[in-house]
């Protein structure tokens, strides 16, 4: 038998070299992963705007497109600008933001339990002499989190294009939200009536032609990913929702 | 150590292949020894995240009984559990980092999986019964082969299920546009996790009806 000491000592000096190990590997590592979850979030802004990218070409393609990143407040007003690698105004950069951790803040401001404003980043694209503005989305599917990123053509109202992304949801049902083919869908829809009102653009369970939502506000819903689709309607209508206040100044003017 | 003397002898040592190639067949620990059936369940909806998990565990599997083996004769008795648990952990956490910084697209696939490495039956089943009694090469050699008898279920699942779920195999279509035309539709239950158990099911059926040895009496 092993005396209590040779155990302890044994436990001890095997701990201490184990997070050794892993404290070495995780520093080595880090940068390359941060890597990744940039060239991630850079993919998924260029590909609602239809630039494809691959990992090699991401960030050379986005300093290309994104010309301007804009973030604003509740009130529409511009907190910062930054463009073609300079700040224009303000001190932080829009890509910088974290849009669910925004969210967070939204929520407890209008709760009154804090003062802090959120504040919401918009990219702005130039692609083939047309300007686009790209808004990141976040919301909650069926198990998890849902994102994606919207892109607006320059009269601020119609989709150049959508993609979404998902933790978990349920392959076959909520993760098609994913697929070129949903994603098409929101082509050309608009997002304000001609009143000019916002209404977003909603997923309507059963299909928009038998629904009384008009066709340009709306898109299929998926079979069987009822709540998911409900969660990319939601997540749609809170996040553009934040634009709207800038979008009507910037037209007007 | 009382049992120190027995774990010397080399009752394994001419016996390698048996060693690397009986967890494919008789000894398989999916379908014989029925350990790790959850991950089995959760990634094999495509081939790639089944190929890159099998890889994963026949890296942790072979390094462990390699370090644990190592080390079998120094490990106090009263905490050997622990001892292989941090070894385990320590070794996935690594492979986790480095996918995640290398293959960062299918670590988003496999996601906990990874992680959950760690409770595979598999690694901990083969350092109790193998790794803490044999001498460290013929244990790498035995997590080698138990890895890869896991890895070959998965990548036969995940053949399956993708071929049949997904009409691709390794994300290139296989099936034609044109069956889909003619009103083929891919079988959703495919992608969903029991269809892994019938699957798993079937294999077992046809691998005992093929070995009578593993057959019960009853």
């Amino acid at each position: 038998m092993y005396s209590n000491a040779y155990i302890f000592k044994y436990a001890s000096i095997m701990v201490i070299l184990v997070a050794a190990i892993l404290s070495a590997a995780a520093l080595l590592l880090q940068p390359a992963q941060e890597r990744n979850v940039k060239i991630e979030k850079i993919q998924d802004i260029l590909r609602s705007a239809h630039i494809p990218s691959t990992t090699a070409n991401a960030e050379e393609l986005y300093k290309k497109h994104i010309t301007r990143e804009v973030l604003i407040n509740e009130q529409g007003e511009e907190l910062s600008v930054y463009s073609n690698g300079s700040f224009e105004k303000g001190d932080t950069r829009a890509f910088d933001v974290d849009v669910k951790a925004q969210l967070k803040v939204k929520k407890e401001y209008l709760a009154g339990k804090s003062t802090v404003q959120p504040v919401y980043p918009l990219f702005v694209c130039q692609k083939d002499g047309d300007t686009l503005y790209i808004i990141p989305m976040y919301g909650t599917g069926l198990w998890g989190p849902i994102w994606g990123n919207i892109a607006l053509k320059d009269d601020l109202n119609t989709v150049e294009g959508a993609t979404y992304g998902h933790k978990g949801e349920t392959p076959g049902l909520g993760a098609e939200i994913s697929t070129k083919e949903f994603e098409d869908e929101f082509l050309n829809k608009t997002i304000f009536n001609n009143n000019g009102e916002f209404v977003s653009i909603a997923v309507v369970k059963g299909g928009v032609a038998s629904s009384n939502i008009d066709a340009t506000h709306g898109v299929d819903a998926i079979s069987g990913g009822t709540i998911t689709s409900n969660g990319v309607s939601d997540m749609i209508k809170n996040s553009i929702g934040n634009y709207v206040a800038y979008f009507k100044k910037i037209k007007t003017i | 150590m009382s049992t120190a003397k027995a774990e010397r002898e080399p009752f394994f040592s001419a016996k390698t292949k048996k060693l690397l190639l009986g967890p494919l067949n008789k000894e398989n620990p999916i379908t014989v020894q029925i350990l790790g059936i959850c991950s089995a369940l959760a990634i094999t909806v495509k081939l790639e995240p089944a190929v890159v998990m099998s890889i994963s565990v026949i890296a942790v599997t072979a390094m462990s009984n390699l370090i644990i083996s190592t080390l079998r004769n120094t490990i106090p008795q009263r905490i050997r559990i622990i001892v292989q648990l941090v070894v385990i952990a320590a070794l996935v956490i690594l492979v986790d980092q480095v996918l995640k910084a290398y293959m960062y697209d299918v670590s988003k696939q496999l996601s906990v999986f990874v992680g959950l490495i760690i409770t595979n039956c598999i690694i901990m089943g083969r350092l109790e019964a193998f790794a803490m009694a044999n001498k460290p090469v013929d244990s790498f050699i035995d997590g080698i082969g138990n890895g890869l008898g896991y890895g070959l279920i998965l990548i036969v699942v995940a053949f399956f299920r993708e071929l049949l779920g997904s009409g691709t195999l390794y994300g290139f279509r296989v099936i034609p546009e044109s069956f889909y035309e003619f009103g083929y539709v891919d079988n959703g239950l495919m992608i969903l996790p029991p269809a892994a158990l019938i699957v798993v099911g079937i294999i077992i059926w046809v691998q005992r009806s093929k070995n009578p040895d593993l057959q019960e009496d009853n």
